[in-house]
């Protein structure tokens, strides 16, 4: 009886953490796979293409870059770096110091931003940018309300508009609230081109967020059975020894 | 306590047990000790140097700086490298047995080179450590730092700090106070006056 | 002055033990405190938790000591000196997780160490000071804790140290000027930043190994409790060793290792598949490096504060002054200390105790645990009515003890122990 009540609390409150906070969007669910090697070859060729102009990735070095990925070593050269010669320097971006003064706020560095927001958080964000004629450069972004960031992926993938639906306040009076966007022009590349775009381009930031991921996974099974073996005999010698106890 | 001890089965689980946990202990201890090695970063700002020598007169010198160290880069005139063997008997260690250079440098004997033009070594006396000038003129009485380097001077270093005198590849004189000659670095040519100075091989440039 | 050979048997070991015996009490140590060190032989799982937690703490020295060979003390650097050990620094990545891993299995296995104690009274006479060296040690692993937090200078490592440091300004008259003493600065700086690293790598460890030895030595002297709660010295054989005893080695050596085994399965589990597992270890906005103009959506300190944190938030501002909140929380923490005197009931272990003190310890638990989740979430919806509600429960276990503990039933306690693992 007293059993069950602690398994109710437990999750009530367990499912009250779970829950999306008040009035937020549902993130897009990216699928990424850091395995793909692959995807993170198009990721990188799409960041150091489209993003690199502005964003840093100050803590990963080309050449780890291109050991992860299986990139050659001429191929990282010729295609990929566009700031520096050495392949063992840090992939840091062309923009001054100073560019506050032109977006309202420094282009953040993007090695770590997979960790601090989450995947899910990078794709839906670059499907996310919406028309709004109120902001400085007449864009939005849903998931990034404010956003500073111009919309460098118009090209590509084509103008958004935003959907707004009715929902009633607290008080009970009519709001539009926006819940999502819908396409309004088409880009250069068709839809599903552009989805495995964002999705190869958030992949590969997941990777940049922590490069040992897939290395540590593998060594984490390694290390599991040794320690399953290991738990093995000292479970046995224990029992042998409290034989003598019994 | 009813059975009999069975110590065969308790020495054989023991010595299961310690020796999986004493690999355990052994892998557990890599991480640490290789963390000790050259990092990431360590080795990108170790990495090799490369110098354009072609602006270079002969008888000057360039000084790089390969992994925090000082690298001498000379050009030597004509006359200095054919008298290069001359004056071995005035050196200390002359074939350079027991100084420090890759093999292909003590292969190429009194130039201690790859192209006998080009002089490249660290300036870094084998004494204290110290960096050494040059005194590149065969000169009798030749005076540098105040000092006068004696008779048959054949052109080489001289170290200010205590007095170690260096031919022109670097090779210490005898009864100096710096044991062995100058250490030269690997290096190689990338083209005829690029010099890269860290690697035994250089792809070459056109 | 000729050496008298040695009439205790200690100095028998051959050539090198014994040289060293008739020197330095070697022998005689592993005697006392392993090889003869009789402890009740019905220990259960619940009794894994000391000598993990000592596993615990080498791991956090060790691995500590090893991130310090490259970690930058500097508001400047720390940041990235972290994000170098990652991933420049060879094996860097491993060391990091396994000290942060560390620090969270290291409060798992305290709570669980502690309530094996408010089980079996492990805390009453004669074992009070090793309960009160043992709330010392709770309060410097909390310090510890958290400054070991500020020290990657992440988001949330500023807005943590900013809020917890603050709490100090509420105390009447030395408040402001104990809050710039803490900080060394006017704000959260580079002063504070060095000076939480100097007490987190040299003068907290210091104190707290010699805290760790005070504890085991004051257990050592008076004898392992047990999960029946009786003394197991009563009753002892012609030897003079206690009938339900048994030598920790090699019976306590071999199970322990079982159980350090099954711990470093769980470990390495969550440090190879989910070191941050799921933001509550390694908190997402500590990604980003520390701003000090802009506080993170939602500033929660990591899990293992979270029921004091609960505690505080939910105290409301009185009379101008927010510092009941810290008051309270501070006496949630001290109240621990008086458990040996608070608890007056004449049998030790929850085996022989009544309903009442059941009901209260898990009444207590449960509350503990709300208390951690109304500390992770935002202060709207059921939580800030949830917190108050378990902040009274939580002190209801402790400030009723007199009284409930007299007032239960109990069972008669045998003269031996009953059951062995």
């Amino acid at each position: 009886m007293r059993k069950s009540w602690v398994l109710i609390t437990i999750a009530l409150l367990w499912s009250g953490l779970a829950l999306a906070e008040e009035g937020e969007i549902a993130l897009l669910h990216a699928g990424a796979d850091i395995r793909n090697t692959d995807s993170l070859q198009r990721g990188a060729r799409n960041f150091m293409n489209y993003c690199s102009g502005c964003h840093s990735l100050q803590y990963l070095r080309y050449n780890r870059m291109a050991e992860d990925l299986n990139i050659p070593e001429s191929e990282l050269a010729a295609n990929l770096m566009f700031t520096t010669g050495k392949a063992a320097d840090t992939i840091n971006s062309a923009m001054p110091k100073d560019a506050e003064s032109w977006f309202g706020k420094q282009p953040p560095d993007l090695s770590l931003m997979a960790r601090a927001r989450s995947v899910d958080y990078i794709y839906s964000f670059l499907k996310g940018f919406y028309v709004d004629k109120t902001r400085p450069w007449g864009v939005n972004n849903l998931y990034l309300p404010g956003a500073a960031m111009p919309d460098v992926l118009a090209g590509i993938q084509g103008l958004q508009k935003p959907v707004f639906k009715n929902e009633p306040d607290a008080g009970g009076s009519a709001r539009m609230v926006l819940v999502g966007v819908d396409s309004m022009s088409a880009g250069s590349m068709k839809p599903e081109e552009y989805d495995q775009f964002a999705r190869d381009t958030a992949n590969f930031l997941d990777y940049a967020g922590e490069p040992v991921k897939a290395k540590r996974q593998s060594m984490g099974v390694f290390v599991t059975l040794f320690l399953l073996v290991f738990f093995a005999f000292a479970y046995m010698l224990k029992k042998e020894y409290w034989k003598d106890v019994h | 306590m009813s059975d009999q001890v069975d110590h065969s089965r308790r020495r054989l689980l023991t010595a299961a047990t310690v020796g999986t946990g004493a690999i355990g202990v052994a892998f557990a201890a890599v991480p640490f000790l290789a963390s000790w090695q050259p990092s990431a970063r360590a080795k990108a700002l170790g990495a090799p140097v490369e110098v354009d020598a072609s602006k270079l007169d002969a008888g000057q010198m360039l000084k790089v700086v390969w992994r925090g160290q000082p690298v001498f880069v000379v050009r030597r005139a004509p006359g200095i490298i054919e008298h290069l063997g001359d004056h071995d008997a005035m050196l200390a260690d002359p074939a350079s047995d027991d100084s420090q250079q890759p093999d292909y440098i003590k292969a190429s004997g009194a130039a201690r080179a790859r192209n006998p033009e080009y002089w490249v070594g660290l300036a870094v006396c084998t004494h204290l450590g110290c960096s050494p000038l040059g005194a590149f003129e065969a000169n009798n009485s030749f005076q540098v730092a105040g000092t006068d380097l004696g008779a048959n001077w054949p052109g080489g270093f001289y170290c200010p700090c205590h007095g170690s005198k260096y031919d022109i590849s670097g090779r210490v004189f005898k009864s100096m106070p710096a044991p062995k000659n100058l250490t030269v670095p690997p290096y190689a040519f990338a083209t005829a006056a690029r010099i890269v100075i860290g690697v035994d091989d250089a792809p070459k440039k056109a | 002055m000729a050496a008298a050979p040695d009439s205790a048997d200690n100095s028998t070991g051959g050539g090198l033990i014994g040289w060293i015996d008739q020197r330095f009490p070697l022998t005689k140590l592993w005697k006392e405190h392993v090889a003869e060190y009789y402890a009740p032989k019905n220990f259960n799982f619940w009794y894994f938790f000391g000598s993990l937690a000592l596993l615990i703490l080498v791991n956090q020295l060790v691995t500590g000591i090893f991130l310090t060979m490259n970690y930058k003390p500097s508001s400047a650097e720390a940041f990235s000196s972290v994000e170098y050990i990652m991933r420049d620094v060879n094996w860097g990545w491993l060391i990091r997780y396994l000290h942060s891993t560390g620090a969270s299995a290291f409060f798992v296995v305290v709570y669980l160490h502690m309530f094996r104690a408010l089980l079996y009274g492990s805390h009453r006479k004669p074992r009070e000071l090793v309960w009160i060296f043992g709330c010392l040690i709770f309060l410097l692993l909390m310090a510890e804790g958290f400054m070991g937090y500020v020290l990657p200078w992440g988001n949330m490592s500023y807005w943590g140290a900013q809020v917890i440091v603050s709490l100090f300004g509420s105390l009447p008259v030395i408040g402001h000027g104990l809050v710039e003493w803490i900080r060394g600065d006017y704000y959260i700086a580079d002063a504070t930043l060095n000076r939480f690293f100097a007490l987190h790598v040299a003068a907290l460890p210091l104190a707290l190994i010699f805290l760790v030895i005070a504890h085991v030595m004051a257990l050592h002297e008076v004898g392992s409790n047990n999960p029946d709660g009786i003394e197991i010295k009563k009753h002892k054989d012609a030897a003079g060793h206690p009938l339900d005893g048994i030598p920790f080695h090699p019976y306590y050596t071999v199970k322990d290792l079982v159980g350090v085994a099954g711990f470093l399965l769980l470990f390495c589990g969550v440090i190879f598949f989910a070191p941050t597992f799921g933001g509550l270890f390694l908190e997402s906005p500590n990604f980003l490096p520390a701003n000090a103009l802009q506080t993170p959506p939602h500033i929660a300190p990591v899990w293992y504060f979270t029921p004091f944190y609960a505690m505080l938030r939910a105290v409301p501002s009185f009379a101008g002054t927010q510092v009941w909140g810290v008051l309270v929380m501070g006496s949630s923490i001290l109240v621990l200390f008086f458990v040996p005197w608070l608890d007056r009931s004449p049998v030790r272990s929850i085996r022989y105790r009544g309903p009442i003190y059941k009901v209260m310890l898990t009444v207590f638990v449960l509350s503990f645990i709300a208390l951690g989740v109304c500390g992770l979430k935002p202060p709207s919806g059921i939580y800030p009515m949830l917190a108050r509600v378990c902040t009274v429960l939580y002190f209801a276990f402790f400030l009723l003890m007199p009284w409930y503990t007299k007032l239960d039933s109990v069972k008669p306690v045998p003269e031996r122990v009953t059951g062995h693992a």
